[in-house]
C-alpha cells in the first residue's frame, strides 16, 4: 500500500534506508554529514531496524568500515556530504575495485574552501572517476525511488558496483515535500535478500581480499570495473522500467522535458531542473521551442543516448553547479560537447557555471540564459562559450 | 607461477583463494637473517607463534628450521626469544 507523507529529502532517504534495513551502517553523523545517518541512528535506537550501527570517528573510517562490512557479506550502507565525501575519496575506488555493492546517499554540497555548507555539485563531480554509479535526484520523491533502485542496480550480478544517490543540499535535503512511500513489506520484497558475492567471514571458503595487485593484474581488475560500468547501463534501464511497471514512476538515464520538438535546450542535473521547467513552460506559451534534458545517471555517462536526444537542436545551454578549474568550462560541459562530437549535425553548446556555494539561480537569470540561447540559435554564433552566471 | 589470466577469466574484485603467498618465495629481499642456536634453544615455540610469515617450521614440538624462502628478516623471533643471557636466535646481516 502506498502512503502519502510529507518528508524532507533527508527524511525520505533515511526512510528508504529504514525500509532497506541494511545489516550494517557505519557513519559519522555530524557536520559535514547531513541529517540522513543521524535520522537513521534514531531508527536503530528505537529498534525499528536490525542494523548494526557503527559510529566512527571520520568519513574515511565510515567508508572503510562499510567496505569491510560489505566484504564480510553484509548489506552495508553509509551516507555523507561535501567534505565528508572528500574525506572518503581514498576509499571510494577500493569499494569499486573489490566490487562491493554499497549504496550511499550523498547530499551534494560545496567543497571547502572557503568554508560553505550549501548546495553545488563539486563534491560529487570530483568523485566521478572512482567506479561508483552516480544517480542524481530532482526532488525527494526521486531521491526515495532512486535509493531503492540503487540497491537493485548495485547488487545485480552483472553490476556489483557501489552506487551513490544524490540530492541537492538544503534545496532538497531540508525542504519538506509530499512524497509517496511504499509499505515496508513491498520494499522488502522488491529489494530481496542481499546476494553477498564476497564473504570474508566464510571460514569454510577462506579468501584473501585486497591483496597487492601489481603490474601483472591491476590492469585486468580495472578493466573489469570498466566493463561492469558499461554493463550497468542496460541494468539501470531495465530496473528503471520495472520500477515504473511496479510502482508507476518509470526512470531512465535522463528525463526529457518538451525536448523532442524543441530547437534549443537546457542540460542540467538535480533540483535546478524544477526551476528550469517552470520557465520553459512560460516560453512555450509564447511559442518558443525550448526544452530540457535532466541527467539522472551521471556515472555511467549515457553519452550515445544523450547525443541522440540533443543532436537535432540548434543550441544547448549546459547549466552546471561545478567548475573544474580547467580554464575551459566545467566537467558537464566537457562531456556534453564530447558526446556530440561524432554527430554530423550538432548544436552549439554554451556552458553556464552557476550556483556555486548555494548561490540562488533566479528566475531572471534563467530568462537571460534562455534569451541568449535564442540569440545563439538564430545567429548560429556563440558570443561567449563559458560563462559564470550569477557571479558579481 | 600459474598462467596469467585475462580480465574475462580473472575472478572479480581482487578476491583470491587464501594462502597464495605459499606459491611465491616472499623472503628474497631480506637484509638480515635469523640464525638459531640449536644448543641453547629451549623449544618454547615463541618464535613459531610470533612469526608473521609462518617461516618457523616445527615438528614434534621442536623447531626444526627457519624457512628462508619465506622469512622476511623482521627480527620478531629474535625479539621474543626468552633465552638468557644470550638469545637462541640472532639476526645477522645477509652480507
Amino acid at each position: 500500500m502506498v502512503q502519502v507523507v510529507a518528508k524532507t529529502g533527508n527524511e525520505a532517504m533515511a526512510e528508504a534506508m529504514r525500509q532497506i534495513n541494511p545489516d550494517v551502517v557505519a557513519a559519522y553523523p555530524i557536520t559535514p554529514a547531513t541529517e540522513i545517518v543521524m535520522i537513521f541512528s534514531q531508527f536503530v535506537a528505537d529498534g525499528l531496524v536490525d542494523t548494526v550501527y557503527v559510529p566512527v570517528e571520520s568519513e574515511h573510517s565510515a567508508m572503510s568500515a562499510t567496505i569491510a562490512a560489505s566484504a564480510a557479506g553484509a548489506r552495508a550502507m553509509t551516507g555523507t556530504s561535501s567534505q565528508g565525501l572528500a574525506l572518503m575519496y581514498e576509499m571510494l575506488p577500493i569499494a569499486s575495485a573489490l566490487r562491493l555493492p554499497i549504496v550511499m546517499p550523498e547530499v551534494n554540497r560545496a567543497l571547502s574552501g572557503p568554508i560553505n555548507i550549501h548546495n553545488d555539485h563539486s563534491d560529487t563531480f570530483a568523485a566521478r572517476d572512482f567506479g561508483w554509479i552516480q544517480i542524481f535526484s530532482e526532488n525527494s520523491q526521486e531521491a526515495y525511488d532512486n535509493m531503492l533502485q540503487a540497491v537493485k542496480i548495485a547488487e545485480h550480478p552483472k553490476v556489483k558496483l557501489p552506487a551513490m544517490v544524490t540530492t541537492d543540499g538544503f534545496i532538497i535535503s531540508h525542504c519538506l515535500e509530499k512524497i509517496e512511500i511504499l509499505d515496508d513489506g513491498t520494499v522488502k520484497e522488491y529489494i530481496g535478500k542481499f546476494p553477498a558475492y564476497t564473504k570474508l567471514l566464510d571460514t569454510s571458503n577462506p579468501i584473501t581480499l585486497g591483496a597487492l595487485d601489481l603490474q601483472n593484474y591491476y590492469f585486468e581488475h580495472k578493466r573489469q570495473v570498466a566493463e561492469a560500468m558499461k554493463t550497468s547501463k542496460d541494468i539501470i534501464l531495465e530496473i528503471g522500467k520495472d520500477f515504473g511497471k511496479k510502482f508507476g514512476r518509470e526512470y531512465g538515464f535522463f528525463e526529457k522535458y518538451k525536448l523532442d520538438d524543441a530547437e534549443m535546450a537546457i542540460v542540467c542535473l538535480g533540483s535546478f531542473a524544477g526551476s528550469a521547467k517552470a520557465v520553459i513552460d512560460e516560453y512555450r506559451e509564447k511559442g518558443v521551442k525550448i526544452g530540457l534534458l535532466k541527467i539522472r545517471v551521471y556515472r555511467p555517462f549515457p553519452d550515445e543516448e544523450i547525443a541522440a536526444a540533443l543532436e537535432h537542436l540548434k543550441a544547448v545551454a549546459v547549466v552546471e553547479k561545478c567548475d573544474g578549474f580547467a580554464a575551459k568550462g566545467g566537467p558537464l560541459y566537457d562531456e556534453i560537447k564530447s558526446c556530440l562530437y561524432d554527430k554530423k549535425q550538432r548544436p552549439l553548446v554554451i556552458d553556464y557555471i552557476t550556483g556555486l556555494g548555494g548561490r540562488e539561480i533566479t528566475h531572471s537569470q534563467i530568462i537571460e540564459i534562455f534569451d541568449e540561447l535564442k540569440h545563439t540559435a538564430s545567429s548560429g554564433k556563440i558570443k561567449e562559450a563559458v560563462q559564470y552566471k550569477g557571479v558579481r | 607461477m600459474a598462467q596469467e589470466l585475462g580480465w574475462k577469466e580473472l575472478p572479480e574484485g581482487d578476491a583470491l583463494k587464501a594462502g597464495t603467498a605459499a606459491d611465491f618465495h616472499t623472503g628474497d629481499w631480506r637484509s638480515k637473517r635469523p640464525i638459531k642456536d640449536d644448543k641453547t634453544c629451549i623449544n618454547c615455540l615463541f618464535c613459531y607463534i610470533y612469526c608473521p610469515d609462518s617461516a618457523v617450521k616445527v615438528k614434534d614440538g621442536k623447531v626444526i628450521e627457519i624457512d628462508y624462502n619465506y622469512c622476511k628478516g623482521c627480527g620478531i623471533c629474535e625479539n621474543v626469544c626468552p633465552v638468557k643471557p644470550v638469545k637462541a636466535i640472532k639476526m645477522v646481516s645477509e652480507r
